[in-house]
Formats: structure tokens, sequence, C-alpha cells
């Protein structure tokens, strides 16, 4: 190597380090030792140790958010990967071999895009959009519909059963179109011979899709996790526009995000938020660490 | 906070973010809260951070210089006559110009060598919490809107000045009378609070008169020939024929509006078993929300809500259910009075709003049928720190004159805690009533303080009430679970506490 070379990489290094230590670091590293204290948002933070933790811990709120992120780490990348993969395959495998290219199904062309359509939209802009789907008068797209033929209307944001499934359907509906591209992608790049041998040797499309396809596109499925099971740990905008008495009824849709919102800006416990951002903090850092040692495999050679 | 007592208490709710079909004022700031609230969730609590930092390094800095001038007949807070007065006005259903063409046009008149500097914002604590934590507060504050300042954090950490002064000075209009003399009755204990050496002053001057009650049509009403009922056998058997008539008798919204019928419940129980019910619930006292006539009240309601209410109102917001009044489908909504200006674009020609106290709930009642809830809303503190607090007192004193009242009366049609201001000022059919309803009470009105000053208390209220109104826990549940809040906030030192 040349002479010279560290203070060149040194000095194109100094400004972006600088900033992300600033404004990345710094403020993470603040809201840790903010945990420790019982600001209020006004006047001098006193040092109160782990009594922020040791109240998290009492705390059902919490604890009732905790769940829901549990349940939204397994439903959320489940159904969206499953339905994603699914449509991938018809759109890029489902029709069969013409001329030697693989390709969709009939106007495939059309419904990627369609498909991506939600991804367009600005998420404030989709909850609105289901809070005129889950109305639950008849004046709700559903249950208009479910009244005019003599139905009783489905309570989806009130019933507490209900509550957290009919969000993760938002959540569901707005990702899908993302990964049906990104899954596109990956199985555009599966050579063609490979379905060609397991079609001569009589697979069906069954067989192709989880003998086949699933195996080459193991490397993307784990991005789709990891992006998924960090979108479960958000879920805030969706959650505040569209629950009932924010994360409601009765914190049944409630997540650690609107926790943190509520307890900073409604209660003025800045401290308590903090901590509450601190466990936040450690459990997306532990769920992608699992989530990528659990998934790692030998990648296919092709 | 002034941000619940009134009707900007509804703004403060991140739930309240809802469609484009709100008066401009209200939605702009529902909408944007949206995006801000996303933002903040990933920034603001770092961003607290750095602040946390600066005021753990800086808050023993010496207090500015603050500037003070001759007392005199005119000038009774001795006001130093060129300095500088800064004015922060929360934008929001009154908007600000009640204060850039009535007020700070009073201050100038009568100190015409002041600079006023004037800010109006939707979101006072973004704005504001630097500068306090920099020790460069603004003198004049009105502290509303979703995002206020913690008026709890601000005495405890000595920013709010003592208005006992202000209360004691003369008035502008009579030499004679004392400011405290020309307001509303419990208006400055309204805004007394516990200071950190135990004592209470009064910290807080709340401004607008706000009365409480359920809402009906005059039309609805005299077209049906049905009589407002006092007594609650007259209520349930004006309910029954309601329903029969094919309209929802008695409706709240649940989406994000509970506390509407926290209100209603905790007034009927104030009039069975007189105000101190809610004194005990304000000082946390042990059981109060299990107090005989808060249960017996939580039983009535509950049974109003299975038998007259509608399922579906527990997943809309107040302006829904509102619009469901205004299109006669509703018969009565339980509000403030500042509903009728709320929903004047919606509202059809001849609906004629009308307010009617809680109706009695036993012959044994320890308030009249005519008791009402009234308070003032909409809180404006002045800064102890800031370089002209006096300016700031003297600003108050203006706005308590019956210049000043009678301008705000005539800017946003709402009555102000001035009597006088309002004389003889036609008010539209609904605040007519509430007035005409506030002036019958007499002395039998009262109010109840603690959604303000503890947030968290008004929360779980507003949750067990849904519980309670749709038929998912029974009045001792409801009781029980606000109760055991009530009891962990007492037990928790970090939460400042007040009483009354």
């Amino acid at each position: 190597m040349r002479q010279g070379k560290y203070p060149f990489v040194i000095g194109f290094l100094f400004l972006p380090v600088t900033i992300y230590a600033v404004f990345v670091i710094a403020p993470y590293a603040q809201a840790f030792q903010l945990a420790m204290t019982n600001w209020r948002g006004i006047g001098a933070p006193e040092w109160i140790g782990f009594e922020n933790f040791q109240r998290l811990f009492n705390d059902t709120a919490f604890w009732k958010a905790v769940q829901h992120h549990g349940i939204l780490l397994l439903a959320l990348p489940l159904i969206t990967i499953a339905i994603a993969l699914f449509f991938a395959f018809l759109l890029n495998v489902g029709g069969g071999s013409k001329g030697g290219q693989r390709v969709g199904v009939r106007g495939s062309a059309f419904y990627r895009v369609v498909f991506f359509f939600p991804q367009v939209l600005a998420v404030a802009i989709i909850a609105v959009l289901f809070q005129m789907v889950y109305r639950p008068d008849e004046s709700g797209l559903i249950n208009g519909v479910l009244t005019k033929i003599g139905l009783d209307p489905v309570f989806f944001l009130i019933n507490p059963n209900l509550a957290l499934w009919s969000i993760i359907g938002v959540l569901v509906w707005q990702a899908v179109g993302f990964y049906v591209v990104l899954f596109s992608a990956g199985m555009a790049s599966i050579p063609t011979e490979i379905y060609e041998a397991a079609e001569i040797d009589g697979a069906t499309k069954v067989t192709l899709f989880f003998r086949v396809t699933l195996p080459l596109l193991w490397d993307t499925l784990q991005v789709a996790w990891v992006y998924l099971g960090i979108a479960a740990f958000d879920a805030f905008a969706i959650v505040a526009v569209l629950s009932v008495d924010s994360g409601g009824p009765d914190g049944a849709t409630t997540v650690l995000a609107m926790e943190i919102y509520r307890n900073a800006f409604v209660y003025g416990r800045a401290g308590y938020a903090s901590a509450m951002g601190v466990a936040l903090f450690f459990l997306t850092i532990t769920f992608a660490a699992l989530a990528l040692r659990v998934s790692k495999r030998e990648s296919i050679e092709y | 906070m002034s941000a619940t007592s009134d009707n900007t208490s509804d703004r403060v709710d991140p739930s309240t973010m809802t469609g484009p079909d709100l008066p401009a004022a209200l939605g702009s700031s529902r909408r944007t809260v949206l995006r801000r609230a996303a933002a903040a969730g990933l920034l603001t609590i770092p961003a607290a951070g750095l602040l946390g930092a600066c005021a753990t390094g800086g808050d023993d800095e010496g207090s500015t210089e603050q500037e003070t001038g001759e007392k005199s007949a005119t000038n009774p807070l001795g006001v130093k006559e060129d300095a500088a007065l800064e004015v922060i006005i929360f934008n929001g259903g009154y908007g600000e110009k009640y204060a850039t063409d009535v007020h700070e046009k009073l201050y100038k008149t009568a100190f015409p060598k002041a600079e006023i500097k004037h800010q109006a914002t939707q979101a006072v604590s973004t704005v504001l919490q630097p500068r306090f934590t920099a020790g460069d507060p603004p003198e004049f504050v009105n502290n509303s809107g979703e995002k206020f300042l913690d008026f709890g954090a601000l005495v405890n950490d000595n920013q709010l000045q003592d208005l006992t002064e202000l209360w004691d000075a003369p008035s502008v209009d009579d030499p004679n009378k004392k400011v405290r003399d020309t307001v509303i009755p419990g208006v400055v204990e309204q805004g007394m609070f516990n200071a950190k050496d135990g004592s209470r002053k009064p910290f807080v001057l709340y401004y607008v008169s706000t009365v409480y009650g359920i809402w009906y049509s005059g039309k609805l009403f005299k077209d049906n020939g049905w009589t407002v009922p006092t007594t609650w056998e007259q209520f349930t058997a004006l309910c029954d024929q309601i329903k029969a008539k094919g309209i929802t008798p008695f409706g709240y919204a649940g989406a994000n509006a509970a506390y509407y019928m926290w209100n209603v419940i905790l007034t009927q129980a104030a009039k069975v078993g007189g105000p101190d019910v809610l004194k005990a619930i304000d000082n946390l006292e042990p059981n109060a929300w299990k107090a005989e006539p808060v249960i017996q009240s939580a039983k009535a309601w509950a049974e109003i809500g299975a038998k007259y209410g509608d399922k579906s109102f527990e997943g809309l917001k107040h302006t829904d259910v509102q619009l469901r009044q205004n299109q006669y489908k509703l018969a009565f909504y339980p509000s403030g009075d500042w509903l009728e200006n709320e929903q004047k674009k919606d509202t059809p020609a001849g609906f004629e709003y009308q307010l009617m106290p809680v109706p009695s709930l036993t012959a044994a009642d320890k308030l009249p049928a005519g008791a009402i809830r009234a308070a003032g809303g909409e809180g404006y503190f002045v800064s102890a720190k800031s370089k002209n607090p006096r300016g700031g007192m003297e600003y108050m004193r203006q706005m308590l004159s019956k210049a000043g009242a009678r301008g705000f009366t005539e800017t946003v049609g709402a009555a102000t805690v001035v009597p006088a201001g309002s004389e003889g000022y036609s008010f539209p059919p609904g605040v007519a009533s509430s007035q005409a309803a506030l002036k019958a009470a007499g002395a039998n009105v009262f109010n109840m303080m603690f959604d303000n000053w503890y947030k968290e208390l008004d929360t779980e209220a507003r949750t067990a009430t849904n519980e309670l109104m749709f038929g998912r826990a029974t009045a001792e549940q409801w009781a029980d679970r606000i109760q055991k809040r009530a009891d962990a906030i007492k037990g928790d030192s970090s939460v400042a506490k007040f009483s009354r």
C-alpha cells in the first residue's frame, strides 16, 4: 500500500463517524443515563439507580406490550412471508415454462404493481384508511356491507380478543408487497435449468416450490425475517392512530413505543420512558442476534 | 393542567388524531401530532437525554436580573415601563387572535414603551422545554394543548411566579376592588398548587369559564314535546321514549373521549354524596373511589350504557358521535360548553344546543338537581425566572379587566372567569343555556382536579370507564381498579402531590 493511506482514510471517516457518534451513540448513551433518573422533563434529574427497572417489572402495561410484541414477532413474519412467498412464486414461476423462460401467471406484471402499492402509502394514511375499513358502525367499509345483508357488525377494534389481530392484519397488508418484490428478485436469480431438470424428473409445482425455490431463497428469507421482526418491535403509528383509547381497549393493542410515548409525553415521566426505551433496545438487539444465529445455514452455491 | 380541564383536553390525547373532516385548528394539530409522535418515539427520547445532561450540568446558574419599576396607582405591580415582554400562546381551539388583537394591545396602551414579543405554537413543551432548561423562559405562557408543560414539574422546580400579588392588586376597572374579587369564586383556588416548601400558592390563572353537563337539541325536544328530566325516574322514562322513536338515547365516544363519561359519573356522585366525595378523590384518600355515592352512580350509569347506549360508540371519536347528535340520531351527549363552538360547522340550522345538569339520582341527594360542575379552563402562568415577571403579572391583570375579558369573549365566543366581561353579551343558545345553568346553580357549583394533577389517574379512569359502560366490568371492579392506581400514585415518591 502506498504511503499516506491512513490519513486519507481517516480524513474521509472523520466526519461521518463524528456525526454518528454525536447524533446516534451519544443520545443512546444518554437515554441509558436518563433511565436511572426520575426526570420529569423539567428541572434537574435525580439519580435513582435501578428503581425504574424495578417499576417496569411490576408494570402490567409494560408486560402487556411485551406480550404483544411476542405475538407480533411470531405472527407478522410468518403470515407476511407465507403470503409473499406464495404470491412471488405465482408471479415468477407459477405460469410454467414458456420458450425456455419461467414465467408467472397471466397478468403478473399488473399484480406486481398492485401488490407493491400499500408500500408506497405513508403509514399514517394506511392507518386512517383502515379506520374507515374497520369502523364499527354502518359507515364502516366492512360493517356497512355486513349490516346491509342483515348481519351483526364485527367490532374489529373494540373487541379485546379481535383488536390486536385487526392491527396485525393491517401490518401484514402493508408489508406483503415489499416482500413479494424482494422474493421475486431472489427467485429471478435462481437458474432456470434447475427448474427444468426438476420438471423433467416429474416434479409438481408444490415440489418445485418446497424443494427448489425455498432452499435457494434461504438468504433472502433470513433478511425478510429480521426486517419483519424489527418491524414487529415498532407498530407505533398504526396502533396510535387505529386503536381505541390509545392502545386499547384496556391495553389490548398497546406496544412498547406507545407506552414510551404515553409515559414521556402524557405522564411526563421522561426517566421512566427512557427505561422502557432501554428495555426495547435490548429486546430488539437480542432478537436480531438470535434470528441471525438460529437461521444460520450453509448457503447453497449455484 | 389546563389541558384537561377544558375543551383542549381532547386535543391532548394522541388518539384524537383523525380524519381531515375536522375544524382547521383542531384538525391540523391532530394530524401533525402523528408525524411528530412517530418522530418523537425515535428522536425525542435521545434528545431529552441531551437536555438532561445540560440540566444536570447547569441548573445552579444565578437567576437573571429581573426588571422592576416604581409602583403607582396605574402600575400597582411595579412594572418597569420599557421592559420587554414575551408572550407564548397555544394556538388551538381559541386561536391566537385574542392575544394579538385584545390583550397585547391593552398592555401596550398601558405601557407604550414596552416591546411585546408574541409567539404562537401548537407544541408548547417542544418550544419551551429547552428554554426553561437553559434558564431563559418567556414571561407569559398559555400552557395548553396536547403538548403542554407539566405544571407539577414546573412547580417543583420553582419555575412559576407566585400570583398572590396579582390577585391582591387593585383591578384595572375599579381601584377599590382587588383583582381576586372580580373573578368567579373558586378560580384562584383552582390555580393553587403545593409549592416545594409545602405552602399552597396560586401559580396558575385559569381564564375560560367552562360548564359541564349533558347536551341535547332544543329543537328535537320541542318537536317531540319532551321535557327536560330532573329526576332519575324521569330520565330513564324519557330514555325509553327516545329509544322507542329509534334514536339512541345516550352516548359518548369511547375511542378518545371516555373522560366525558367519568366526568358524568363523578358529577353524579358529587350530587349524591356532596362535593367532598370529589375532594377525597382529588386528595388521593384511601378508598375514595370506593365510596358509596361513587359506586351508586357508576352502577346507575353502567345501566344507562347497557340499556340506552350504542356499542359501536366505543370505537368512535368524539367528533363522530357529536355528529350523530347533530343528525338527530343521538339524544343526550355529555360534554362541556365548548361543544357548541366545536360543532359550529356541522350543526344544522335551528338545532339549538341546550345544557341539562346531570339529573338527581335519589331523593336523598345531598345537592339539588341544578347543581353543576363548572371550572376555569385554559391555564396561563408567569415564569418566575424570566426577566420581567412583573410584566407577566400585569399582562394577566389586563386580561382580567372588563375590556380584556369582553374582548376575549367577543373574539372566541366563550365566557371568561370575569363575569363583568360577558354582561349583556348575547351568547349563542348553547353557551347561553350553560351560563343560565351556572347562574341557577348558585352556590352549588363544584369541580374536580385529579385529572389535571395526576394524568395517569385520568388515563386509568378513562380505560376503566369504557370497560364499565360497555359491559366488561361491574361498578365495583371499576372502582377497585381506579383506586388501585390512585394508591400506587400516592405511594410514588417521584410524583408531586397536590391537595385542596
